[in-house]
């Protein structure tokens, strides 16, 4: 049985019909990437998922129970951590306190092992565990992000856009890290616009086109797909 | 011509000119004259006259200072000096003469000539621009009507009315009074005067900035404090009062001014301090900075024992009516205290905050009361009903956070400033009459008992409310690195990703409402036990506001700023009031003056501080 099961949802901005039935599955231990282009209803889809939108039908099923309906808060506990678009990393909290709030849902425990693993992922963010994460560079943010989303333990961990506006030497450290963190177990859903770089390091990969899944296949597969080579990958 | 465009002249010009206005300003709205009324010194300086000096004296030490940075040499800077003087004695010369009957002619020579010349000079702008002669004219005509239209339709007043003074009501008599020095029938002589005090005293401004560090310093210390105590004569008067027997606060005071005599020893006293402070400051700085971490936690200690020991004995040193104002600062302090927990930790901007002040207040009012609307005539006590006021308060604030906690920002505000005219609304309706007495509002209201005695002096008011301010001070800080707090912090920070962090956001929101209005309701049971009577339109939005401001002011999420915050905000207004009618006007100029110089308030948060005094090379780090 898959862990994810996005099931025919539809979810709305209002009057806008973002999602017109995107189905897709995500099984425990794969690296999924979402691609497609600006407004193809990318994040809408992971906010869907994770519960900040509600579709309006369809279902969304995560390790067989139906979570469309539940709130984003209590998927935390459930397993399921986001790294939101645009990174998101609270400006004005240090960066250990940014980690404190990644691990917000575990209540007590000791947090010294966690913060030690974190800091072994991204050396940079121990250097600077007293700082504003707010001073930090773009890529650094980007680290804070994905360490901060990992403090909660989680089993399948969303990804929107981790290279937007990062320069490409740190696009690649951005990319290998993802791999790292999928080799210790945890799944990953992956959205985004750098289709080269994602379907690189994923295991099977999906087009999102105005609302819809417009082709699925496994990520080799799609990296020889004509058409995802001229739309997405800029190969002629 | 081409050396006043230097930026050094420049600066000169526009400071000058600035502090020019500043005193015809003042002088038309009717401060001077009104100041000159309130002696500084006994038979010595009136406040009008010390703001005559003070200006020059200020502006020409500042202008100094950037000629300095532009490289000024000791002449300049001399000369700089008195040009301030001369151009803030310029404007009001100008008017006096205006208004004076021998020369009333230039005025209206002005109002006539100013479209020609004012069409002249611009025209002449554009030719030597190199515009066209046709185009020349053509902004010649139109700049001289469009002037020419104001100037005459002003000369047609002046000439119906016959006077500057039916235009300009506050330069009467006394204006010419106190701006000639004292010597209104002889013009000449006055305006000479007036323009040789001011020269001199930009003169001594620009001397006292090139003497040397220490001196300089000890004057500046000297000065500022005679006059700040000569000027707020009234509130030094009543704090001496309280510690100094009669015969020799007589000595130093005649009514509310200080003596000549006291003030001359004052003076010398406070440079003599300011020059020891100047000469070994830094080294006494220095050294307390280099002690062990050992002593100086003894240190610590024994400056909390005399903090506390101050906080305990203050009401007996200043006396009653400061004590009055010290309980009034406590209860915006408490108020302060909760708000913050709404608007500096959670980032809700709550603009309905009286309504629970006003919950708290008619609680206390209607429960306690002893009059004919006392629901329980006296079964109740103060005691009883603080924890009931609380309850209603916090139950007030959850009730009107229900409906809002899908708002953010704009929205939100707009909508808790309904509730607050809601609540304003209620308490003064029919419907709500019977219970809470309308307009009449609830009368009766018996002061606290303690052990028997009852506390009615502000004097005694001040330990209930300076407790449970410490108590709020004290649940504050622990929140603040609290697990809640933190949560609050990151639903400030971004309310979808404290979101998917797990942050339950509308429990989170609830919470801070409720916690944040408890404040309120103790604020407002302690304020109508202290008043004795509660009115309807005691509970305005301007309470709300007060509050907002101090936060503001004071530093926003900073525990201590908003202590600082109520003691400026609440408590400038009071030693204001020996300005009079100018009180309000002196508090907004001294608001603005404050947001421009500070900010980030008087007190930040580490945060905040940390982000003005690193903003940019935070940014400048991002973008590598």
């Amino acid at each position: 049985m898959a862990l994810l099961e996005v099931n025919d949802i539809h979810t709305y901005y209002g009057n806008i019909h973002a999602l017109k039935g995107v189905s897709f599955e995500v099984d425990a231990g794969e690296i999924i990437a979402l691609i497609g282009s600006n407004g193809a209803g990318k994040t809408t889809t992971l906010r869907t998922i994770s519960g900040l939108m509600a579709p309006r039908e369809g279902s969304v099923s995560y390790d067989g129970e139906e979570i469309s309906r539940t709130r984003a808060d209590l998927l935390v506990s459930k397993g399921i951590s986001m790294v939101p678009e645009g990174r998101g990393v609270f400006a004005k909290l240090t960066i250990e306190e940014n980690l404190d709030m990644g691990a917000y849902v575990r209540r007590g425990g000791d947090l010294k092992d966690d913060l030690k693993d974190a800091y072994a992922l991204f050396p940079r963010l121990e250097e600077r565990r007293k700082q504003f994460a707010g001073t930090l560079s773009g890529g650094e943010q980007q680290m804070l992000a994905i360490a901060r989303a990992l403090m909660s333990k989680p089993r399948l961990l969303l990804l929107d856009e981790p290279s937007m506006g990062l320069a490409p030497v740190l696009v690649d450290g951005v990319f290998e890290t993802v791999q790292r963190i999928a080799s210790e177990g945890v799944t990953i859903l992956l959205v985004e616009q750098n289709a080269h770089m994602a379907l690189q390091i994923a295991d099977r990969g999906y087009v999102l086109q105005s609302g819809e899944i417009a082709i699925s296949d496994t990520a080799a597969n799609l990296q020889q797909n004509e058409t995802v080579q001229k739309t997405y990958l800029g190969i002629d | 011509m081409d050396h006043l465009r230097s930026p050094a002249s420049r600066t000169v010009l526009t400071l000058g000119l600035l502090s020019g206005a500043f005193i015809l300003f003042t002088g038309a709205v009717g401060m001077i004259a009104a100041f000159h009324e309130r002696e500084v010194v006994d038979r010595f300086i009136s406040l009008g006259q010390l703001t005559l000096l003070a200006a020059p004296f200020v502006t020409a030490y500042y202008s100094a200072s950037r000629l300095r940075e532009y490289g000024g040499d000791l002449r300049n800077v001399l000369i700089a000096g008195a040009g301030v003087g001369l151009l803030t004695a310029l404007p009001s010369i100008t008017l006096l003469l205006f208004n004076s009957d021998e020369f009333r002619v230039l005025l209206f020579l002005t109002l006539r000539l100013a479209p020609i010349v004012a069409a002249s000079a611009i025209a002449w702008g554009r030719h030597r621009a190199g515009a066209e002669t046709q185009t020349v004219i053509g902004i010649w005509l139109l700049v001289a009507i469009l002037v020419g239209i104001v100037t005459y339709s002003f000369a047609l007043i002046f000439e119906i009315k016959g006077d500057l003074r039916t235009v300009l009501v506050n330069i009467d008599r006394d204006w010419v009074e106190v701006i000639t020095f004292e010597n209104r029938n002889d013009l000449m002589r006055g305006i000479g005067t007036f323009g040789f005090v001011s020269v001199a005293s930009g003169l001594a401004g620009s001397v006292l900035y090139l003497m040397p560090t220490v001196p300089r310093r000890a004057l500046i210390y000297g000065l500022g404090i005679t006059t700040l105590i000569g000027a707020f004569g009234e509130t030094a008067r009543l704090i001496l009062q309280e510690n100094v027997d009669r015969d020799t606060l007589r000595e130093i005071f005649r009514r509310d001014t200080l003596r000549q005599n006291a003030a001359l020893a004052l003076f010398v006293i406070s440079t003599a301090a300011g020059f020891l402070w100047a000469l070994y400051g830094r080294q006494a700085r220095e050294r307390f900075g280099s002690i062990g971490a050992a002593p100086r936690r003894t240190l610590n200690r024994v400056g909390l024992v005399i903090f506390v020991a101050f906080m305990l004995m203050l009401p007996w040193l200043i006396g009653r009516t400061l004590s009055d104002v010290a309980v009034t600062i406590g209860i915006f302090v408490l108020m302060g205290l909760g708000l913050n927990i709404a608007i500096g930790l959670a980032g809700l901007l709550d603009l309905g905050y009286v309504t629970n002040y006003a919950v708290g207040a008619y609680f206390l009012a209607v429960l306690t009361s002893i009059g004919p609307l006392g629901l329980f005539k006296g079964t109740f006590t103060f005691w009883m009903v603080i924890p009931i006021a609380l309850l209603a308060a916090m139950f007030a604030g959850f009730i009107f956070a229900v409906p809002v906690l899908r708002m953010r920002g704009d929205y939100l505000a707009i909508a808790t400033l309904g509730f607050g005219e809601i609540i304003g609304k209620l308490a003064i309706s029919d419907w709500l009459k019977p219970l809470i007495g309308g307009a009449q509002g609830v009368q009766a209201i018996p002061k606290p008992l303690l052990l028997g005695t009852e506390l009615k002096n502000p004097e005694q008011l001040y330990y209930i409310v300076l407790v449970a301010c410490l108590f709020c001070l004290f649940v504050s800080i622990r929140l603040n690195n609290s697990r809640t707090g933190r949560q609050w912090m990151a639903i400030r920070e971004d309310e979808d990703v404290a979101t998917a962090m797990g942050i339950d956001t509308a429990r989170a929101k609830l919470l801070a409402f409720t916690l944040s209005a408890a404040t309120g309701g103790v604020a407002g049971a302690i304020f109508a036990a202290k008043v004795g009577t509660v009115f309807p339109n005691s509970f305005t939005v301007f309470i709300s506001i007060n509050v907002l401001s101090l936060i503001i002011v004071g530093g926003i999420a900073s525990n201590p700023g908003i202590v600082v915050g109520a003691i400026v905000l609440i408590g400038m207004p009071e030693l204001l009031r020996e300005f009079s009618e100018f009180r309000f006007l002196l508090y907004g100029a001294l608001l603005i003056l404050m947001m421009i110089k500070r900010p980030q308030g008087l007190i930040p948060s580490k945060i905040v501080s940390h982000e003005h005094s690193s903003g940019i090379k935070a940014k400048l780090a991002a973008a590598e």
